[in-house]
Parts: structure tokens; C-alpha cells; sequence
């Protein structure tokens, strides 16, 4: 008798009137991917159609609701140890499709989502029935993990969808709904959910039969000129490329890879292409980029399960009605995103000219979802309706949380919480957006503080994905849990710190800043500094940042630190000054750079030299120094954080950092970056630094602690999940 | 739920709002009546705190329908605030649109079909339907059915310059042809409606309105419309009060309807008006257990109908006296009236007749219901100053009776309203 249960097979398979009927379902996950039993198990279905002469042609598709196959089992990436080991993996892979591609007629039924080495596969295949759902989604995302497409889709795809079209899916990694994807022809046609299978059988017949053959895809006339001889070819390669530099500054190995990879399947004969395909797999996948961009996707698929309370997690309470006070950009940016999430949402303002701009706000970041064809007209309608405003508590009586977005001051907040708590029934919570006001001096204005925490969103609310949930000694872990779900729920990537001056992200993001200012201070050019921040990763560099938050904004957060943490958060000169000199900043459409009436950014505005301490001496320092000045400063105060408790982990400060102020994502965050440098090294340099700099980089016990006896923050091999 | 035998429930009017009431072609004129229907609605549940889930029905009328959308109430009750579950039908008895919508909602609550449902009314006459003639819908249809495209050409051949005349809709009786402004102008004959009499209900109506406007009364039962989807502009008061308006000015009006011997001007009728109305109503005991103090109680409704080429808008004068003997009431009981002002020709015309024999005996009454105390009579303006969206005013009269009845803690009110095609309707309300 067998005290063991057989695992159950991710494949079934069925045969009727010739068709083999091929349904993945990997057991214990939620979605499809191809696990090493799933590989095996579907290379021994295909072995066994290839030899049974009763199978005249087989249907793929997937068991699991609402998804087709994710793509490969990335946790299998971390066991390889050299370039020889993915590219071995990338030529399996490849040979596997090819003998499908070789075989008997296979038709791919897609339903959901259809990603990496499952569009890998559904282009192996000789026809593709994808259902017409919102739900259904097909990509090559590789290049957001710092890979490229390992089993054959830098090949297949362009010889599908023609040349630029692949491009432009395998550089970005983005997604195309069925109706794209239809018009792409990436998939055949587009059928109902409940025929899915039906049809798919059908087509299978034919397909076995000769009745129906592929269509070849019609190339438009511009399209020919330009992919159809190796002329026009060049041309959109080489605009491909100048198009990945100027967005990736060339820090990103994959993109280039990508564009190799495809030229390759242009030159030669067709193994050429997939050589190349499989050795810059195998090469990406030992790069640093690659390692950090994975362990940061983990890290964020862990943070989903987290809900920022120790111990069993309480049952989370239903938010249907949002209640915002202050209809000011937070506001209703808040709202824009409450609205799609199913929330109805009640805006409250002093005025009703207050109220009728943030409704106008609101209108236009859902306009947005219209224009894009993401969202009809009926329900881009649906959507304005749910959203209502007023300038009294009408409408607040059966609210399940209030987010106050009101002025950034002490008083007007504990204000509202007082009046709002008068009107709101005792389950709802209430919730702060403040930015640099601690949430416990604010919840000293409650009834029930139990109640009270702070969602701090950042701006514009409708991109940003981070929202750091902040909780005071007094908050109930229900409270805590709910809003984090609820962030989940509006789409943010949700971290919970605990109070305290900053929080964490504009906390680690003040001496950074600071740090920039004080380069100012000694007459280094605002380009280089920028240049050089951008150069190490971030999306923009901090003086391009301070003007997109605005100088009054930054100088308010940077006093709130100051105070707090005294000399090593101590200002610099050159920001006091412009901001009295009455800059504010993009908001004022004059700051460190120059704006134009609509808003859009020019070069540096030189005339704000004369405001800074050097006037118009310029000193160079080495971008390499500016950056240790500024990144160093962040790490050592990130370290800061944790050690007084403020993050949880060093999971939520990289996760944070990436989302909240564009810690460059191939670096992992602040505390892979530390790990990979090594702690050592880290405190060699800032103890370098603080000789120069007294005050401002005293190491951090931690990683003092750290580096004496070579520890990391995640765990050895790097996979702290 | 109660059996069909049973005795009818008690039926509470819980709450309602309203737009503001806004002149044609002004603030509203980008909203259709489903549009502010919508809004209308969606305010009435963020407003009263009410589970969606508990509404049951809604009931909503209009005049003038929109072709593609001609069950407005649907379309109302599809607002994302409440469960597609939500049954809706919609009700059309011209200007007592919506009177007749609460009264079907009212009858099923009272039937126990219900425990929750919304009723009301809503109009927007800035974009009335515009037909193309006979002749030309004719040559659409036949080029919709060609299969080629020299079949399409053929049937467009056939069109001749008078086909592209359009065919505005004039707000005039089928059967008689008379427009409703001529049926007042006749009615102001017949009944000996002075001038001067008009002019001067036309400025007591501005005067009153104007009051009720400044001191907030009027205003409370409105929530600030927002107008998407620019949310340029914001609604916040009916923008057709006159509150300077003076006797000259409406003297020096000329008479629309007989330039001779006319006395209906624009000045003394109610002009065209956009907006919408909605009420919540539920049992007695539906509100007491869901913890709502209501605003009244339904206490009676009648309708009447008189031949359209006679006195086309004086069909109250029967309605009223059965809805009051159904209330078990007299004129006397009755602390507020709320009269639906058409034109001022037709509420003095109705007034004259509550204390005419004549009608009274029509009425089936041995004597007249009486004078109307014009202290108590349509004390913050009416139809005239407020305007008067066609399909929203039945639920206004409702709204305002009901909250100005609280305000001077009277017990009894009392609604009527005239409707094209000589129809007429009456309601009897009991405050809490």
C-alpha cells in the first residue's frame, strides 16, 4: 500500500476524432509557467502525439482561469552559475519549439494572460484562437528582467508581426490586448470565452485535413520598404537603438541584446539567429542587471502577500466609499485612482470653485483611459459619476475610509479630523496624505486613534506606484491590513513604516537632495550633477527633481529632517536662495531650468547662478564623486531607517526606494546595492566621505556592525524573498 | 411581504433632492434628462446614506423622450451606485410626469410589492429631438437597405429641396392643434384672467422665489450640479429668478399667443427649463427599522381628465377635490399648497375655480372647495420664477411641500399640477 499520493500531472491529455486535446494546469500555482515538470510533461505529450498515428493534429490550452501560460520558472534562473548554464536552458528551449513547430498541426487556445515562453510556444504553434476578453494579454516582458526572449521569440515574433512591431513589443516588454494582437497578427482570430475550445478543435480538424491553410500576413506598403530589404532594415534598427539609448542611457545591457538577437535573424541563415539568441540569454543572465532586476521582481510578489502586521493577519474590511477631503491635486488625484478601483468617492473642498477644479482633475486623468481606448465612453461616464463633490459632509455619513489631503499644516489637519469624526460612522477610518507631518501628533486630534494612520501617495497620484502606509504605536492591525489592502486594490506597490520624521521615502531622498544642494554650494554645474545621478540609474537627477516637486515643497520636507535629525540633514545655501528669490520651480514655471508657458522643460536657466554662493565660478568635481556624495547619503540614512525601526525590512526599503524616488531598478534598491558592494566597502567610503564632509556621513552602527564581520542584508546567494 | 388582500401600507417619503432649476440653453444644455437623471440620483444615495442594496425600483419620468434611450428610468437606475438587480420603468403623463412616477412607486410600496424604491422626474429641453420630414426618413431607409452603391444613389435621387426641411416639435395638442400657450390664452378669456392680475402673480411668484433663494430655504432642497464633463461651470441656484423683475417690465411684455387681444406673455408663464428631481420613498416600517425619520407620509393622489379643446390645463379643479374627500380632508385642513404654475393665466383660472359652483358640480361636489389662503399658497414663488423642467416638477412640488411644511411644523399640504392633454393631478401629504 503506498503511503505517498502520486503528484499530479500539470498536463492531461484526451484524443477524440483525431485531435489530442493538450490541458496544462501546474498544480499549486495560480497561474501557468513552465516548471521543469511542466517542461517534461509536455515534451512527453508531444513525443507521444508525434508517434501515435491516431493524432492528426493537437490543441494546446490552459486549465487555469483567466491565464495561459506566465511564462518560464524564474526561480530556476538563480541556480545558474555561469553564462553556459542559460544558454544550454535558451537551446533546449529552442529545440523543443522547433520540433512543435516541425510536427503535426498544433493550434494554441489562449485565454488570459500569455507571456514570455508562453508566447514563446503559442508562436510555435500553426495557429492561434486567442478569446476576445479583457483579460487576455500577449508579451515578451524578458527585457524587464534584464533577459531577452530565450526560446526563439526574438525570431518568430518579427517573422509574425513584421519588424517593427517586434521591436517595439520585445524592447519594452509591454503587453497587447486581443484585439491588438489580432490586427498584429500575432493571433489568428479572436473568439468568445465559451467556444474557446470548440473552436480551437475545429480549426485543429482542418488544419490536419489541408482545409485550411495560414493566411501570409499582408505587409503594408511602408512597412515594406523598410523591413523588406536589409536597407530599410538598418534604418529602423538603428532608430531602435538611438530610441533604447535615449531612454536607457545605455545602463541597460537587455534592450541592446534584444536588437542584436532580432538583427541576427536577418544575417545568415536562420540557426544564426537563434545561436545568437540563446548566448546573449545565457550572457544577460549572469549580468548584475539581471540578478537585481529578478530578485526585485520577488521581492515584489512577496511584498503582494504582506500586510505590514506581525502575527495572524485580521480579516480585512471592505472599502465601498471613499470620503476626500481637500479636492486639491493629492485630492483628486486620489480619486482618479479610487474610481477605476470600484470605490465611490465623495470629494469635499471649502468651495465649490475648489470642488469643480478637482472634479476637472479628476476628469482629466480618466480622459487619459478614453483617449488610449482602455476604458468606453459609457464607462469612462460610469466612472466621472461615481466621483461626487461637496463643500459639506453631506455624503460622509457611510463612508469606509476618509483620506484628508487638506494644506500641509498641523492645525488645519487635526481640524478636519475633528469635524470629519462627527460625521463619519464609527467603523471608518481615517486616513492622512501628509508628506512630512508625523501621524501620531495628527491622530492626538481623534476620538479613536486606533483608527488613524497615514497613506502617503506620491505625485501625480495616477502614476506613482508607491504608497507607504504609515502607522503610529496606536494603530489597530486591522486598520493597518485593510489599507493595505485597499492600496493593493488602487494598484500601488504598498510598503508599511512606522512614524516617524519622513517616513522613509522622503526621509532617505533629504540628504541625497542635500547632498546635491551642497555641490551647488560649491559651484558645480546643475547639469553635471543631474547628468551624473542619471548616469548611476535615476530617472531624472535630484535638481531636475527638486523643480518637478517644487522648491517650497522640498524645502518644507528638508526642514521638517532637519529639525529632526539635526547636523547631518544640516541645509545647504543654494536652495534658500533661489526659493527667495521667488523660483518655485516647474509648478512656477522658473526654477534651476528653464520652463516654457506650457510647462515643458528647457535647458538650465543660467540666470539662477547668479543666486548661488559661487555666483558664476564653476568648480568640477568627478561625476563619480557626485554620485558617491549623493547615493552614499541615501543608503547610510536608508540603514538609519531601519535601524530605528521606521522599515520593516530591507525588502521594504529597496521595493520603496525603486518605487517611491526611482532608486535605479537594476541596482535592486538601497540595500541589494549596499549587499552587492559590499558592507565594507560601503563604510570605507562614507568614513572617506565624513573626513571631508564632518557631520553628514557618520556610518550607521548597522552597517558598521555589517562590514566588521561580513554580513548582508538579504540572505547569502541572494535570495532573501 | 404582505398578500394582495392585505390592508395597504403606509408609505413615507424619506428624503429627495433636486438640480437646480436652469433656463433651456444655459448651464445644462450639454446634459440630456438621462444625463441629469443620473446625477440626480447618484446625489440622493451619497446624500442619505442608504445601502444601495436595499432600493428596489426606480420610477422616473419624462416628456420629451430620447429616441435611443426611451426607458430613461433604466438608464437612471444602471448609475453605478446601484445593483443592476434594480427594477425601473418609466412613466409619462406630461407635466405630472413624475407625480405619477411616486405615485406608482408609492402604490407598490403600498401593495407590498416594495419596501424601497426612487421616484421622481427629469427634463432637458435644450437639445429637443429635431425629426428630418416623412420625405426624407423615407430615402434614409431605402439607401440603409441598398446593397450597392448605385442603389444608395437612387434612393437619394429622389430627394427634393422641401424634404431637408426639418420638423421642430411644437408643444401643441394632437388633437386640437392649439399650443399650449393658445389653450392658456383662451383659458385667461374664459375665466376673465386679467393682465394685470398675470403680471402681478408672475412677480409675487419672483418676489417669493427670490426670497426662499436668499435665505436658503429654496435652496436646501438642491445639491450644487458640477456640469461635466468640462467642470468649467457649477450650478448652484435656479438661474431663471428674477429677483429685480418690477410690474413695468412685465407690463411691457407683448402678448405671444394673440398679438390683439392677448394677455400670455413670456413674463407670466414659466419658460423652458432643464433639470431633475428624485425622492426616496419606503413603508413606514421599512424607515423606522433602517432608522430614517421621514420627511411625510403619502396620504392621497387622484387624477382627472377633461376634454383638451375645452380648458386644456384646468383639470386640478376635478383632480383635487378627490384626492382631499380620498384624504378624508377639506380645503380648510390644508396648512401649504404647492400649485404647479404652467402659466399664471392657468393657476389664477384653477384658483377661480376651486370656488366655482359650476366646476364644483362637475367635480361631483355640492359646494365649491373653497379660496386658496394666499399665505399659504406657493410660498416660495413657483413654476414661473423656479421653471419648470417638464418631466422634474411633479417631484419639486413634492420636495418643497414637504420641507417648507416642516419648516412652520403644519401637518397637512397639498400638490397639484396641470398636464397636457387636459389632464390633471392632485396630492395629499401628512408630515411625520
Amino acid at each position: 500500500m503506498s503511503t505517498a499520493t502520486a503528484p499530479v500531472s500539470p498536463l492531461a491529455m484526451t484524443v477524440e476524432e483525431g485531435v489530442a486535446l493538450l490541458v496544462l494546469d501546474v498544480p499549486g500555482q495560480p497561474v501557468n509557467t513552465f516548471t521543469a515538470a511542466a517542461q517534461d510533461a509536455l515534451r512527453d505529450a508531444f513525443d507521444t502525439c508525434e508517434r501515435d498515428p491516431a493524432v492528426r493534429a493537437i490543441v494546446v490550452t490552459s486549465g487555469k482561469p483567466g491565464s495561459f501560460v506566465a511564462g518560464a520558472d524564474i526561480e530556476q534562473f538563480l541556480g545558474w552559475t555561469t553564462p553556459a548554464d542559460g544558454e544550454r536552458a535558451s537551446r533546449e528551449g529552442q529545440a523543443q519549439f522547433a520540433r512543435i513547430a516541425a510536427g503535426k498541426p498544433v493550434v494554441a487556445a489562449i485565454h488570459g494572460a500569455c507571456l514570455g515562453g508562453g508566447l514563446e510556444f503559442a508562436m510555435a504553434c500553426h495557429w492561434r484562437i486567442a478569446t476576445d476578453d479583457p483579460k487576455t494579454g500577449l508579451g515578451l516582458p524578458e527585457v524587464q528582467l534584464g533577459l531577452v526572449p530565450g526560446a526563439g521569440g526574438t525570431q518568430r515574433l518579427p517573422q509574425l508581426v513584421g519588424l517593427q512591431a517586434a521591436l517595439d513589443m520585445i524592447l519594452t516588454g509591454k503587453t497587447v490586448r486581443a484585439k491588438k494582437a489580432l490586427s498584429l497578427g500575432l493571433v489568428d482570430e479572436l473568439v468568445h470565452p465559451a467556444i474557446l475550445r470548440r473552436v480551437a478543435l475545429e480549426r485543429a480538424r482542418e488544419l490536419a485535413q489541408g482545409t485550411r491553410t495560414r493566411r501570409e500576413r499582408e505587409t503594408k506598403p511602408q512597412a515594406f520598404l523598410l523591413e523588406e530589404n536589409p536597407i530599410g532594415r538598418a534604418v529602423v534598427f538603428r532608430q531602435a537603438r538611438e530610441k533604447v539609448m535615449q531612454r536607457t542611457k545605455g545602463l541597460y545591457p537587455a534592450p541592446l541584446a534584444a536588437l542584436e538577437a532580432v538583427a541576427a535573424g536577418y544575417q545568415g541563415d536562420d540557426a544564426q539567429g537563434y545561436r545568437t539568441e540563446a548566448r546573449l540569454f545565457g550572457e544577460l543572465s549572469m549580468t548584475p542587471e539581471c540578478r537585481e532586476l529578478v530578485h526585485l521582481f520577488f521581492a515584489t510578489t512577496a511584498l503582494k502577500k504582506d500586510f505590514g502586521v506581525d502575527g495572524e493577519v485580521p480579516p480585512r474590511l471592505p472599502i465601498a466609499k471613499l470620503g476626500i477631503l481637500g479636492a486639491g491635486f493629492m485630492g483628486a488625484g486620489i480619486a482618479s485612482v479610487a474610481s477605476p478601483a470600484g470605490t465611490l468617492v465623495r470629494l469635499k473642498d471649502a468651495s465649490t470653485e475648489r470642488v469643480a477644479k478637482g472634479l476637472a482633475a479628476v476628469r482629466d486623468v480618466l480622459k487619459e483611459k478614453l483617449v488610449r481606448k482602455q476604458v468606453t465612453r459609457p464607462r469612462f461616464d460610469e466612472l466621472l459619476l461615481q466621483v461626487s463633490g461637496t463643500t459639506d459632509y453631506t455624503g460622509f455619513a457611510d463612508v469606509d475610509l476618509v483620506i484628508e489631503a487638506v494644506f500641509e499644516e498641523l492645525q488645519v489637519k487635526q481640524q478636519v479630523v475633528r469635524e470629519v469624526e462627527a460625521v463619519i460612522p464609527p467603523h471608518a477610518i481615517v486616513a492622512s496624505n501628509t508628506s512630512t507631518i508625523p501621524i501620531a501628533r495628527i491622530a492626538q486630534a481623534s476620538q479613536r486613534p486606533a483608527r488613524v494612520l497615514g497613506m502617503h501617495f506620491f505625485s501625480p497620484v495616477h502614476r506613482m506606484p508607491l504608497l507607504e502606509v504609515i502607522t503610529h504605536p496606536g494603530t489597530d492591525p486591522q486598520v493597518t491590513a485593510t489599507v493595505v489592502e485597499y492600496g493593493r486594490q488602487l494598484g500601488k506597490t504598498v510598503i508599511v513604516v512606522r512614524d516617524g520624521p519622513g517616513f522613509y521615502a522622503n526621509r532617505i531622498l533629504a540628504p541625497y537632495v542635500n547632498a546635491a544642494g551642497l555641490l551647488l554650494d560649491e559651484g558645480v554645474a546643475i547639469e553635471a550633477i543631474d547628468e551624473a545621478l542619471v548616469q548611476f540609474g535615476f530617472p531624472v537627477g535630484p535638481i531636475t527633481l527638486v523643480d518637478e516637486v517644487g522648491l517650497d515643497v522640498a524645502t518644507k520636507a528638508g526642514k521638517i529632517v532637519a529639525d529632526a535629525f539635526g547636523a547631518r540633514m544640516a541645509p545647504n545655501e543654494s536652495l534658500p536662495r533661489v526659493i527667495a528669490a521667488g523660483r518655485l520651480g516647474r509648478k512656477g514655471k522658473s526654477g534651476f531650468y528653464a520652463y516654457d508657458e506650457a510647462g515643458k522643460k528647457g535647458g538650465v536657466d543660467a540666470s539662477v547662478y547668479q543666486l548661488l554662493p559661487t555666483g558664476a565660478r564653476r568648480t568640477t568635481v568627478p561625476a563619480e564623486r557626485i554620485v558617491q556624495r549623493c547615493v552614499y547619503a541615501m543608503l547610510n540614512e536608508a540603514v538609519l531607517a531601519l535601524e530605528d525601526g521606521i522599515l520593516r525590512s530591507p525588502r521594504d526599503g529597496d521595493v520603496g526606494a525603486v518605487f517611491g524616488i526611482g532608486f535605479p531598478p537594476f541596482r535592486g534598491g538601497p540595500f541589494r546595492y549596499i549587499d552587492r558592494v559590499g558592507a565594507l566597502s560601503v563604510v570605507e567610503t562614507l568614513d572617506l566621505l565624513e573626513r571631508d564632509y564632518p557631520g553628514r556621513y557618520v556610518a550607521a552602527r548597522t552597517l558598521r556592525e555589517m562590514a566588521a564581520r561580513g554580513g548582508r542584508f538579504h540572505g547569502e546567494g541572494g535570495g532573501a524573498r | 411581504m404582505t398578500g394582495p388582500r392585505s390592508a395597504p401600507r403606509r408609505v413615507a417619503i424619506v428624503a429627495g433632492v433636486r438640480t437646480p432649476f436652469v433656463k433651456a440653453g444655459t448651464l445644462f444644455k450639454s446634459l440630456s434628462a438621462i444625463e441629469l437623471g443620473r446625477q440626480c440620483v447618484a446625489e440622493l444615495l451619497q446624500r442619505t446614506a442608504l445601502d444601495a442594496r436595499e432600493v428596489q425600483a426606480v420610477v422616473y419620468g419624462t416628456v420629451v423622450p430620447n429616441v435611443q434611450a426611451p426607458n430613461i428610468a433604466r438608464e437612471v437606475s444602471l448609475i453605478p451606485h446601484l445593483p443592476k438587480g434594480v427594477d425601473a420603468w418609466s412613466v409619462s403623463r406630461a407635466c405630472a410626469s413624475a407625480s405619477q412616477a411616486i405615485a406608482d412607486a408609492a402604490d407598490q410600496v403600498a401593495l407590498g410589492h416594495l419596501d424601497v424604491a426612487i421616484a421622481g422626474g427629469a427634463e432637458s429641453l435644450s437639445n429637443p429631438p429635431i425629426l428630418h420630414s416623412r420625405a426624407f426618413s423615407d430615402v434614409l431607409l431605402q439607401a440603409n437597405k441598398a446593397r450597392s452603391i448605385g442603389q444608395k444613389l437612387e434612393a437619394f435621387a429622389k430627394v427634393r429641396p422641401r424634404d431637408l426641411v426639418p420638423v421642430t416639435p411644437a408643444i401643441a395638442e394632437p388633437t386640437t392643434g392649439e399650443t399650449m400657450g393658445q389653450s392658456a390664452e383662451k383659458m385667461a378669456k374664459l375665466n376673465g384672467i386679467t393682465r394685470a392680475e398675470q403680471d402681478e402673480w408672475a412677480l409675487r411668484s419672483h418676489r417669493l422665489a427670490a426670497a426662499g433663494t436668499r435665505d436658503g430655504r429654496l435652496t436646501a432642497e438642491m445639491f450644487p450640479v458640477y456640469v461635466p464633463p468640462k467642470y468649467a461651470q457649477v450650478a448652484t441656484a435656479d438661474n431663471g429668478i428674477r429677483e429685480d423683475t418690477s410690474l413695468e417690465q412685465l407690463a411691457s411684455l407683448k402678448p405671444v399667443f394673440d398679438k390683439r387681444y392677448g394677455s400670455v406673455t413670456a413674463g407670466n408663464a414659466s419658460p423652458l427649463t432643464d433639470g431633475a428631481a428624485a425622492v426616496l420613498l419606503m413603508s413606514e416600517e421599512k424607515a423606522d427599522a433602517l432608522g430614517h425619520r421621514p420627511l411625510g407620509f403619502l396620504r392621497s393622489y387622484a387624477a382627472a381628465a377633461l376634454d383638451p379643446g375645452e380648458q386644456l390645463l384646468q383639470a386640478p379643479v376635478l383632480a383635487a377635490p378627490i384626492a382631499l374627500r380620498r384624504a378624508g380632508l377639506a380645503l380648510a385642513d390644508i396648512d401649504l399648497v404647492e400649485m404647479h404654475e404652467a402659466f399664471a393665466a392657468q393657476v389664477l383660472s384653477n384658483l377661480r375655480g376651486f370656488e366655482s359652483q359650476e366646476w364644483a358640480e362637475r367635480a361631483g361636489l355640492s359646494r365649491p372647495l373653497g379660496a386658496v389662503d394666499r399665505d399659504r399658497l406657493n410660498v416660495m414663488g413657483g413654476s414661473i420664477a423656479i421653471g419648470h423642467p417638464f418631466g422634474a416638477t411633479g417631484a419639486r412640488l413634492l420636495l418643497t411641500l414637504l420641507n417648507e411644511l416642516g419648516r412652520r411644523g403644519g401637518r397637512f399640504g397639498l400638490l397639484t399640477v396641470c398636464a397636457a392633454g387636459g389632464l390633471g393631478f392632485a396630492m395629499v401629504v401628512e408630515r411625520a
